[in-house]
């Protein structure tokens, strides 16, 4: 099958029902989404395809056909995102094994919501855990990421 | 290893190990330095000055911070203790982890291991504190954990920075025939400000690296800091904002397999026998192996994909044996009452005569409680690996781990090589929280890469794994009695914990068929030592004698559950006194100068003399670990029944700060790990496995249920001490203290979610 990541078309060779997170990392070794626990439950693995935000655990490869964006290729060359810039400026990441699924889950939410209420960001955010306790730094980051793209 | 467990049954469990001094080891070979462990490994060009300090000719200048990186900062904190005094940026500088090695033990780990309250800075205790470290240098273990990596190198790596620097200027000097005095330093240039002359340390180096080192340098004083004592970015910021590779489970090797296992969930129970002829016939499946190791027994699944392996496993047909361990959670509930009925306890510190006071005390002053804490997993977001490939008689293990030098050992152990043969590659830590000084990753994955004919293979746990099989923070029940005097004050207070010994389980972890006797300081942590002036006063802790459940180090190790459990009791007594809970704590601890301006500094922070609207609530706790002096105070809110936790004030001093915005970053952290466990987490056995598996019946806080933090910091104790576990132990406490001061409801149980409803 044919699979489309951050712009580059792949050729991989799996079965149908193999996660997406799998193939991303196994196969392709693109490395940015991280497996924390293979159920939905964390978001460690978040992805953006057709502008959602997406657990590439539970997303069958075989039924994506459209880009998959991932963290590696989200900054521009050395230009990083917003989204990033402001993760920098807060000092956001303790052991930062959430944080390539925060923030892919925060550009999303920039994206269709560019500037969120507090009560947007916690219902947005709610389904990525972080167990370094980094949620205060989050919220703060985002926020950041909101009033410079209002001011760009 | 023969030295390491005689030293180790002799002083590891410390209440027992009052060893005169450095005489028990040797002074002599104490004074004798490690091996510089860079020295073999040198690229092109480089020279090394001591074990932290690398240079090369092309003015690359590395620093070795030989901690684990796990979220708490310390891969920059501990390169700017050396650049401060080497002068240089730290964005000059290349920062690693470094090799496993002896020359990297860890002092200040051991030192805190004394069985003294932080504030006993009398002879014995001190004395004890100094043989312990001693002891370290001989057991020689590279860990991070004890909230002691910034303490145990605060002299230590500014002194090599330091050397180094009076080295490269001494080279400089006879270069440029001048004396070394004259000569300035900065970001990495030597300058003669005589004749305007400039040479990079580079140009130096190796000149520099041949002298002697110099014995008598001075380190710099504070006021002349340009590094430490202010917020840096963290070095490791970029990586994690872009995805980076930087994890253990990112590992990728030319030629790797990948693997999974999968073990008995009963505790200590073995495997009877496997069926794999259906998970072998699954596509990429290689090999299916069993585990026979003394962490556990089941199965390996070797494959082409994790993915792949991951289905095999389950595909696997195994029959398991039953464990020796209880086979519910009530059976373990009596085991702690029996234990608690019993007479064999010990008690680190006494105050007055409680028995007493107890004896002479008319019943209605007395006032009594029985506190209760779980069975708690680490779950670090990265699930349990490690990589390890055997080729060519040597092994190398890649790991997020947090004490190489164990890996070493058990690999060792397996392989039947000799330490040289081994090489341990510590990567980031996906959180640590005490998890990753276990050795049952590593070991498996050495397992597994022994039946890869020489290829690597990458060995990762399923979050299912990781969640039902320890080892546990232990579950604890406490017993707690108090007298109270005519004046609403304690006369007499004793605390009565039973927990399995942490210790114990560690040691015989690491080194098996050991297994230590004698007191566990860390079982009664956090309640033995806290600076209240109760005039009859005593902890006693009781070892559950616990079969099959194996129980480790989680973040704050025995503060955890006791800061809950004597802090809620503390509450309870100024209530009974009709007193406010914090001017109560102020009258108990006026002989603790830093204990008051934490309380002070609370007080103003928090408002807590400001009365709040209908339906709202504070709590408060205290307590005193790792050396540092942490009050808090938690704010709730009635949302239709359910308590919504608003806001959380923390101050704190651990005497000195090298990096502020870290330090807040670390209360936090400790904040909200406590709140998770305290809302809603537990670990618990039916039909002698464990009933949790993944996030849904596992659950930590959400940031919708997040509250806002300050953070303040003091610096009056005279002593540093540590940031990485501290800010946990009071937070459940005053949540269960707001929770009563909002409507009544005294919750002696954790996860207070049995009784509570959480927003
Ligand atoms: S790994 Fe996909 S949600 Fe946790
Ligand atoms: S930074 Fe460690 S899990 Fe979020």
């Amino acid at each position: 099958m044919k699979l489309q990541v951050n712009g580059a078309f792949h050729d991989v060779d799996v079965e149908p029902d193999m996660p997406l997170l799998w193939v991303l990392r196994d196969e392709l070794n693109i490395k940015g989404p991280k497996f924390g626990c293979g159920a939905g439950l964390c978001g460690a693995c978040t992805v953006i395809i057709d502008g959602q935000a997406v657990r590439s655990c539970q997303t069958f490869a075989s039924d994506v056909t459209t880009d998959v964006r991932t963290i590696d290729g989200l900054a521009k060359g050395d230009t990083l995102h917003a989204v990033q810039q402001a993760w920098l400026d807060e000092q956001v990441a303790q052991c930062g094994y959430c944080q390539a699924g925060q923030i892919m889950n925060a550009v999303a939410l920039l994206e269709n919501n560019p500037n969120p209420t507090d009560a947007d960001i916690d219902d947005a955010m709610s389904g990525n855990l972080c167990r370094c306790g980094t949620y205060p730094r989050i919220r703060a980051a985002i926020k950041r990421a909101a009033a410079t793209k209002v001011e760009a | 290893m023969g030295r390491l467990a005689t030293i180790t049954r002799r002083t590891f469990l410390v209440g027992a190990a009052v060893v005169a001094g450095g005489a028990a080891f040797g002074y002599y070979k104490y004074q004798q330095p490690y091996a510089n462990p860079l020295e073999g490994d040198l690229a092109e060009g480089e020279s090394t000055f001591n074990p932290y300090v690398k240079i090369g000719t092309d003015d690359t200048i590395t620093v070795i911070a030989p901690r684990a990186e796990m979220g708490q900062g310390v891969y920059t904190t501990l390169a700017a203790l050396v650049a401060e005094e080497l002068d240089v940026t730290l964005d000059q500088i290349t920062i690693e982890h470094g090799p496993s090695s002896p020359a990297y033990f860890n002092e200040a780990g051991f030192r805190d291991g004394a069985p003294f309250a932080a504030f006993d800075r009398g002879f014995v205790a001190d004395a004890v504190r100094s043989t312990l470290g001693v002891a370290s240098k001989f057991l020689a273990i590279q860990m991070t954990g004890g909230s002691s990596s910034t303490i145990d190198a605060y002299d230590k790596m500014r002194h090599a920075g330091a050397v180094a620097r009076e080295m490269l200027k001494a080279a400089a000097a006879e270069k440029l025939g001048v004396p070394a005095a004259s000569l300035k330093t900065e970001a990495g240039q030597i300058t003669d400000p005589a004749s305007g002359k400039v040479l990079t340390y580079g140009e130096v180096a190796l000149d520099a690296a041949r002298r002697d080192p110099p014995s008598d340098v001075t380190l710099r004083d504070r006021s002349k800091w340009k590094i430490l004592g202010r917020s840096q970015p963290r070095r490791d910021m970029p990586a994690k904002v872009t995805g980076a590779p930087v994890f253990g489970i990112d590992v990728d090797l030319p030629d790797m397999l990948y693997a999974t296992v999968r073990m008995n969930p009963q505790p200590g129970g073995g495997m009877t026998r496997f069926d794999d002829s259906q998970a072998k016939s699954m596509r990429g499946v290689k090999k299916v192996i069993a585990i026979d190791s003394p962490y556990g027994k089941g199965i390996a699944v070797i494959a082409d994909n994790t993915w792949r392996a991951f289905q095999a496993a389950q595909a696997v047909e195994i029959e398991w044996a039953d464990g020796p361990g209880p086979r519910s959670s009530d059976d373990v509930s009596t085991l702690l009452d029996e234990t608690l009925a019993t007479d064999d306890f010990f008690s680190l510190r006494t105050i007055g005569d409680p028995d007493v006071a107890f004896a002479d005390a008319p019943r209605e002053k007395i006032v009594e409680a029985v506190y209760d804490a779980p069975f708690l997993s680490h779950a670090p977001l990265e699930p349990m690996n490690a990589t390890a490939r055997v080729k060519d008689g040597v092994l190398d293990i890649w790991a997020p781990n947090q004490v190489p030098t164990v890996m070493k050992m058990v690999g060792g152990r397996i392989t039947g090589f000799e330490d040289a043969q081994i090489n341990v590659h510590t990567t980031f830590l996906g959180g640590g929280f005490g998890r990753r000084l276990e050795p049952d990753f590593s070991d498996y994955a050495v397992r597994i890469a022994m039946e890869t004919d020489g290829r690597p293979v990458k060995v990762t746990w399923t979050r299912e794994e990781d969640v039902s099989h320890g080892p546990y923070r232990p579950i604890a029940r406490g017993r707690y009695r108090a007298v109270m005097d005519d004046n609403g004050l304690p006369k007499a207070l004793v605390g009565s914990v039973a927990s399995p010994s942490v210790i114990a389980g560690m040691v015989s972890r690491i080194m098996p068929g050991i297994t230590p006797a004698g007191p566990d300081n860390t079982l009664v942590h956090g309640a033995f030592d806290q600076p209240y002036g109760i005039p009859n006063y005593r902890i006693d802790g009781y070892k559950l004698p616990l079969k099959g459940i194996e129980v480790a180090s989680w973040r704050s190790v025995g503060n955890s559950y006791n800061g809950f459990m004597h802090e809620s009791f503390i509450d309870e007594l100024a209530h009974a006194g009709g007193k406010d809970p914090l001017s109560f704590r102020r009258e108990l601890m006026k002989d603790y100068p830093a204990a008051l301006a934490v309380l002070d500094k609370l007080e103003e922070i928090s408002g807590w003399n400001t009365p709040l609207p209908e339906g709202k609530a504070r709590g408060m706790a205290f307590t005193l670990s790792f050396g540092t002096w942490v009050g808090e105070v938690v704010q709730v809110a009635d949302v239709d029944g359910s308590v919504r936790i608003e806001k959380v004030w923390c101050v704190a001093d651990p005497g000195q700060v090298i990096d502020p915005k870290n330090f807040e970053a670390q209360m936090m952290s400790g904040i909200i790990f406590g709140l998770s466990a305290g809302i809603n987490q537990k670990i618990t056995f039916a039909d002698g496995a464990v009933e949790q598996s993944n996030f849904h019946d596992f659950d930590a806080m959400r940031m919708s249920q997040c509250p806002q933090i300050d953070v303040a910091i003091l610096e009056n104790s005279d002593h540093m001490s540590g940031a990485g576990e501290p800010g946990l132990p009071p937070v459940m406490p005053a949540l269960a203290n707001a929770i009563f001061a909002l409507n009544g409801k005294r919750v002696r149980r954790m996860p207070l979610n049995e009784e509570i409803d959480f927003v």
